[in-house]
Formats: structure tokens, C-alpha cells, sequence
């Protein structure tokens, strides 16, 4: 697994818009990284956003079309895609 | 070979169905209370399972532990699962683990499996939710399943209780074995690793090298470790330099590279897998940044009607019937100090425990349906934003929420939030939520103070006070947690990662049983301690030093002795209460609410209204000896607004009094229940201490600052 601190500018699932998919790449945060992987998100995982609450900020995304998962942006700024 | 007796542990993802599970097997044989030396709430149950070719019945005692996505504990909560298992001491130290799955998310529950199987306790799986997987396009074959997992795999519907015989038998089997199975692990250690595991398990004399592992990762939420030990453990941490960061990612990535071929080999998916339909378009509405918040603003209408609306019938009968019943046994005993202690202290005392079932019942039925149907986690999506800014979490709304009927419920509720730290936050700001209890004081002060004319031709002035004052219970609420969150050192990094449940009708039986439950809780234990107060309070009331009652009683009596009986009667009561303790105390802390516009009357009210807010308005209407019926608001308001300031002859009730008084209920803490219920959800005084402080701080410079600045 990569942990990639320097590449801050990379695409992550916070710059996705409503409806576009991605494919996870890898998590710039360890503590973060190991909730996320538990929770379903691994490397090569599609995730698409689905929903944007109502003042930009939870998310939810689409996790391998298998469930529902809403997360902060911060939270999705972790997550870096192909 | 386990027979007889056997111990089952639950363990599960959140959502998978666990709680239904354990409602399904344990039914009403179910008890709550706390893990041994922790202070996490421990549900367990227990169910027989009948005899089988030769053996005897098997009792089994079903513990049901708290979900979560793996073994490594993200909360607080989380802690007590591997507490238990890595603990082959612990008395509840499971025989068997029954390890529920969402069979429409198999990959990310099968880790959670992965991890409990390695730590060699023998396990059941459950495979849950094969219906919703049905509706995405999955089929699940659970025999492929239980041959490359190796243990026995039960497809089971826990919401219509189809297979849980099966599961029973499973569970049966596998305690009866004379033997288990060798263990194959789903992690296999790293070179790096296996010097360090064998030092562990020779130390600690363990068999099994992945409860040594958690040994190296988990021994600070080990309680069965002693502070040595720990050290000793911490040590060989260093000596082997492991990183217990990476180990912990990579260890995870090993065990999904693991089940990925066993999920694609036992699952098979006709066509594009995708959420349930309904879900879907149901999220399009509740999230939406308009409909979003109008379909809430609709709920909470709903919510707030049955709190004041329905409720008020069901409460008008018990306070009538405790009314009665307290008449009628008066009647009945024989006059004396028993007879009184009885009927004006307990009986009045569990009156007033009583009154709040209606509303604790319906509002726990609703925030089950809300939950059920998977309608509260959107809730907390859409309000997560507003709520971070105050150092709480969208999780935090629904006691806020509960709040406006009663704090008591409402700290009930706050256990679904499962960061410590927010929880804390969350239960000392909720008292600040006008609770119903306010509403008579709010009415009456309003009533004598507000005059009742409108501005702006629409809107009634009264009622715009009122609203006034639950926007500034909010606006303390929030603005409190915000000042807490820069004193309270948070120890948990804040999460909001939520999976959101897909919408289902909800279970009317569940439903039914949150709400006896959380009457049940409430009676049992904040009841008891009400009712020591109450009695406390009457003790106070009814006695006075030496003979300075009877003293006050005749002096009334023969200076009124040509006034009618009814008159004479409440002046009597007046003075009784006057040189009464209760009267006494008054007087003793009049000094210290001067400054706030109040007299030792006031006092009295203040005082009695500590066990319950609601007493205010009839202890007013003792004080002030109302003659007739103490319950109709119009003749205390009368009465208040006639009462004479002994010192200035001007009216006692001015607007500064009014408003300072109207101040000091919005913000004081005055509530013995919920002291009570703080005490018990914190498990211990430091936090309802705090509280009961901060919030008496923060009434008492609020209302002197309303009463200098107005008078």
C-alpha cells in the first residue's frame, strides 16, 4: 500500500462530482487509511458519488456498487484515485 | 465438548442485523446491564436449544457485543469485543462466536469473520440480508461458502426469523464437537513478525499466534493486563522494532487479498450490482439540499405534535389518576405523619416519574422508526455541517432533537454517537433544550408579564417570547458545546464515516420493544432516584424546627377567624410552609437570589423545583395560598401579578423579575432526573457535577444580567 504525502494535488474523491466514478488508488493518512480499508474501501475499489448534503459537506459515496458510505470532505480528501 | 451450558458471542458490522438477531433468538428473554470492569453497556439473553440424538437440552446465554467493522477498536465501545476474546478468563468468554453477515456486502463483512476466526474461538457464521443481496443482483452460494471458510454457514432472515433453528443447531453442533477442526489462519504472519510472536506467546503462554498479535496491538485496552505487563509488552515492541501503523494496513490488505477469491467464487452477480431502487431515489429527496430539509422541518413537526399534542391525553389521565389515587388513600390510612409520608411524598413522587412515560414511550417509538427505516443516519448527513462547528457530530442531533420533550430520553439516545468525546459533549449541552416541563413556567411568567397584543397584525407577542426562549435554549445548547469543546481535551480524532443503511419498513415488534425498554430503564433507574428526592423535599415541606409550624398555624388561625374556611386553609398551609425547612432554607439563600430580583418566596419555588421543574407553577400556588383550584394558570397568574413588593409597595412581579426568571429556567439544570440519567450514562458524579455546575453558573449570571439591566 502507498502512503503518498507529497503528491498533496492528486485527485481524490472530494474533487468528484455528482454521479462520477473513480477507482481508489491509494490513502494519504494512515490512521484514516485503516478505518476506510476496514470499512470496504481497498485499492482498485469503484466508487461513485452519489450525494452532496446540502451545504457541500458529508458526502456519499457508492462503494463497489455494494453500499452506501457518507464521509467529510477531509475524510475524502484521504482517499486518492487513478 | 461443550454440553449444557454453552456462551455464544454475537459480533457483527453495524447494519448487518446483529441487534435483530439477538432479538430473534433471545425474544423477551433479554436483560441489559454492564460489562465487568468497564463501563459499556452489555446486552444478553439467553434460549435453549432442544435435545438431539442423545444429548441433552443445551442452555445457551447469548451476549450481544457491540458492532463493529473489525477487531481493532475505532471507539471506546469497540474496546470490550476483543476485552473479551483475547480473554479466555473472562466470564463472558464465548464457547462459540456467532459472526453476523450482510450477505449484499459480503467482501467488507468477511473481514471482521477473517480476524475472529484466527483467534482460534470456534464460530457460526450468519448469513443475513440474502433478500436485499437477491434485489441487487447477487447470489450467494453458502455451501461454496462453508467449505472455503471452513466453518458451517447459516443462511438466516433475522426480520422474519427464517433459519434461526438452523442457526441454533449450527451453534449446538459446533459447542457439542469432541474436537475442532485445525485452525487455518487467514493472516499468516511475516517473517518479521514471527520472532516477536513466539517471544509473546511463550511470556504469556498462548497456542495462538494471532491472539499473540493482538497481545502487541491491543494490550492498553486489555483491562486482564496489569500495568507491568504492559510495559513488558511495550517493551518487546521495541526490542523487535515492529510498526504496529504498517502492520495494521497490511495485515487488512492481506486478509481482503484473501477473501477476494472466496467472495468471487461463492457470489455470483446477474447483471450491474447496485444499491435497491428505492434507496436510491428515496436519497435523490431526503438529501437533496431543498427537499432535504423540508422533508426534516415535516418530520420534526410530526415529532414535536406527538411529544405536546398526543402525548397530553395519556399524561392529563395519569396526573388525574395519581390525583385520585393520593385522595382516595388519604382517605383510606388512617391520619398521621404515615399517612402523609405516603401519599403527599411517595405516592406524589411516583406521580411525578410516571408523567413521563407517554411522552418517553412515543418519542423512543419514533426515533426507533426513524432509525429502522434508515431515515436518522440522512438526518445526520444533512446536519453534520452545522453540528461540527460546535464540536459536536451529526450523530448529535437526534438527543437535541429528544431534548425539546425531555432531557431524560434524550441522554438515552446520545449512545448511538460513538465517539466518547462527542457523547460527552452532546449529553451536557442537551438540558439546555427547553424541555416540555418548561412550558407551564414559560406560560405563566408570559402570561403576567407579556402583554397579549400583536405585532405586525400577525404575529401574538406571547407567543413570539415564547419561541424566543427555545431559540435561546438552542443557541445555549450549541453555544455551550462550543465553549466545553475548548476545555474538554478531545482524545479521539473525530469521525463521521457513516454507512448509510438502505431504506426498510420497520419492525413494529422492535419497535414496541425499544419503547418498553426505555420505559422500563427510565422507571427503574432514574425512578429511584426522583423518588428519594421527592420524599427528601416532602420530609423538608412538612417539618420545621421545633414546634414553629404549629407556632405559624395558630397565629394564622386566631387572626383570621372570621374569614371563611377556604381562605383560612391556604393561609394556614402559607404559613406552615413558611417556617417550615423548605421555608427556613428560603429565607437562608434569599440573600444570595436577591441579586437576581428574587424573594425568599421565589426561593421556596426554586428549591421544590430542583427535584422537577414543573413544580414551580404549584409551589408558587402553595406559596401564595391560591384558595381553590391550584392547577388553573389564570388565578396564579392573577395572584402574581396582585403579589406586593413588601420593600419598594410597587408590584413584586415586574418584568425584570419576570424575564430574570424566564432566563434562569431556560439554562438552569433544574432536574433531578436528569442528574440522575447523567449519573447513570456517564457512570459515575464527575459529569453531572460538572454539568449541574456549569449550568447553575450560567443561569444565575444570566438572569442577574437580565434583572440589573431591566430594573
Amino acid at each position: 500500500m502507498n502512503l503518498n504525502k507529497e503528491r498533496m494535488s492528486a485527485r481524490t474523491v472530494s474533487h468528484l462530482k455528482k454521479g462520477e466514478k473513480g477507482i481508489i488508488k491509494s490513502f494519504t493518512d494512515r490512521a484514516m487509511s485503516l478505518k476506510l480499508l476496514e470499512m470496504g474501501c481497498l485499492p482498485g475499489c469503484e466508487v461513485r458519488l452519489d450525494a452532496i448534503a446540502p451545504f457541500g459537506d458529508p458526502i456519499c459515496i457508492n462503494v463497489g456498487g455494494h453500499y452506501s458510505l457518507s464521509l467529510r470532505l477531509n475524510e475524502a480528501a484521504v482517499i486518492e484515485l487513478e | 465438548m461443550k454440553q449444557g451450558n454453552i456462551k455464544v458471542a454475537l459480533v457483527g458490522n453495524p447494519n448487518a442485523g446483529k441487534s435483530t438477531l439477538f432479538n430473534a433468538l433471545t425474544g423477551m428473554r433479554q436483560k441489559t446491564g454492564n460489562f465487568p470492569g468497564v463501563t459499556v453497556e452489555k446486552k444478553s439473553g439467553t434460549f435453549r436449544i432442544a435435545a438431539t440424538n442423545g444429548h441433552d437440552d443445551a442452555h445457551v446465554t447469548l451476549v450481544d457485543l457491540p458492532g463493529t467493522y473489525s477487531i481493532y477498536p475505532k471507539s471506546k465501545d469497540e474496546t470490550v469485543v476483543m476485552d473479551i476474546l483475547a480473554n479466555p478468563k473472562h466470564p463472558d468468554f464465548p464457547d462459540v462466536v456467532v459472526i453476523v453477515a450482510d450477505a449484499s456486502n459480503l467482501q467488507r463483512n468477511l473481514l471482521l469473520f477473517t480476524e475472529i476466526n484466527d483467534l482460534g474461538i470456534p464460530g457460526v457464521l450468519a448469513l443475513n440480508m440474502l433478500d436485499v443481496a437477491e434485489s441487487m443482483n447477487l447470489t450467494v452460494n453458502a455451501v461454496q461458502l462453508a467449505m472455503q471458510l471452513n466453518v458451517p454457514v447459516v443462511r438466516i432472515n433475522a426480520r422474519t426469523g427464517d433459519g434461526i433453528k438452523g442457526l441454533k443447531e449450527a451453534v449446538k453442533q459446533v459447542a457439542e464437537r469432541t474436537e475442532q477442526p485445525a485452525l487455518q489462519y487467514f493472516y499468516e504472519p511475516k517473517e518479521n513478525e514471527i520472532g516477536l510472536i513466539n517471544e509473546v506467546k511463550e511470556i504469556h503462554h498462548l497456542e495462538n499466534d494471532y491472539v499473540a498479535l493482538q497481545y502487541v496491538c491491543q494490550h492498553d485496552n486489555f483491562s486482564f493486563l496489569e500495568q507491568p505487563v504492559r510495559a513488558k509488552l511495550d517493551a518487546l515492541i521495541e526490542k523487535y522494532g515492529f510498526d504496529e501503523n504498517n502492520f495494521l494496513a497490511n495485515e487488512t490488505v492481506a486478509r481482503y487479498e484473501k477473501i477476494k477469491p472466496i467472495v468471487s467464487r461463492a457470489v455470483k452477480s446477474q447483471g450491474a450490482t447496485e444499491q435497491p431502487y428505492w434507496t436510491r431515489k428515496l436519497d435523490g429527496i431526503l438529501l437533496h439540499r431543498v427537499w432535504g430539509y423540508i422533508t426534516f422541518a415535516l418530520v420534526l413537526l410530526v415529532v414535536f405534535q406527538a411529544i405536546f399534542a398526543w402525548a397530553s391525553y395519556p399524561m392529563d389521565m395519569i396526573d388525574a389518576g395519581t390525583a385520585a389515587a393520593i385522595e382516595w388513600m388519604k382517605g383510606v390510612l388512617p391520619e398521621g405523619v404515615l399517612n402523609d409520608l405516603i401519599t403527599d411524598g411517595i405516592m406524589a413522587g411516583v406521580g411525578g416519574i410516571i408523567i413521563f412515560i407517554p411522552q418517553i414511550a412515543i418519542l423512543f417509538a419514533l426515533v426507533a422508526i426513524l432509525e429502522e427505516s434508515g431515515y436518522m443516519a440522512r438526518v445526520m448527513v444533512i446536519m453534520d455541517k452545522l453540528m461540527r462547528r460546535f464540536g459536536l457530530n451529526g450523530r448529535s442531533v437526534v438527543p437535541l432533537i429528544s431534548g425539546v420533550a425531555c432531557a431524560v430520553p434524550a441522554i438515552m439516545t446520545t449512545r448511538s454517537i460513538s465517539s466518547r468525546y462527542e457523547r460527552l459533549l452532546t449529553i451536557l449541552v442537551t438540558p439546555l433544550m427547553s424541555c416540555s416541563a418548561r412550558l407551564p413556567i414559560y406560560a405563566i411568567l408570559i402570561a403576567v408579564v407579556v402583554p397579549e397584543t400583536k405585532v405586525l397584525g400577525i404575529f401574538n407577542v406571547q407567543g413570539l417570547v415564547l419561541f424566543g426562549l427555545y431559540l435561546l435554549g438552542l443557541l445555549g445548547a450549541l453555544g455551550s458545546a462550543w465553549l466545553l469543546s475548548l476545555f474538554i481535551p478531545r482524545k479521539e480524532p473525530s469521525y463521521f464515516m457513516l454507512e448509510m443503511p438502505s431504506y426498510k419498513l420497520p419492525r413494529w415488534g422492535h419497535v414496541g420493544f425499544t419503547m418498553y425498554e426505555s420505559v422500563k430503564s427510565f422507571v427503574l433507574e432514574a425512578g429511584k432516584v426522583i423518588m428519594a428526592i421527592s420524599i427528601i423535599l416532602w420530609v423538608l415541606a412538612s417539618y420545621g424546627p421545633g414546634d414553629s409550624m404549629n407556632v405559624a398555624e395558630q397565629q394564622v388561625v386566631s387572626s383570621m377567624n372570621t374569614a371563611p374556611q377556604e381562605e383560612i386553609d391556604a393561609a394556614v398551609a402559607s404559613a406552615r410552609l413558611e417556617s417550615s425547612y423548605a421555608g427556613q432554607f428560603g429565607r437562608l439563600i434569599e440573600p444570595v437570589i436577591k441579586p437576581l430580583g428574587y424573594d425568599w418566596k421565589i426561593g421556596i419555588a426554586l428549591l421544590a423545583s430542583f427535584a422537577a421543574r414543573e413544580v414551580f407553577v404549584g409551589t408558587m400556588a402553595t406559596i401564595y395560598s391560591i384558595s381553590g383550584d391550584t392547577e388553573d394558570v389564570l388565578t396564579v397568574k392573577q395572584r402574581l401579578i396582585q403579589e406586593k413588593n413588601p420593600e419598594t409597595g410597587g408590584k413584586m412581579f415586574t418584568p425584570a423579575v419576570c424575564y430574570s426568571l424566564l432566563i434562569f429556567y431556560v439554562f438552569a439544570m433544574m432536574c433531578m432526573s436528569t442528574i440522575a440519567v447523567v449519573y447513570r450514562e456517564t457512570h459515575g458524579w464527575k459529569w453531572p457535577m460538572i454539568q449541574l455546575a456549569y449550568l447553575s453558573v450560567l443561569a444565575y449570571v444570566s438572569a442577574f444580567v437580565v434583572y440589573q439591566v431591566l430594573s
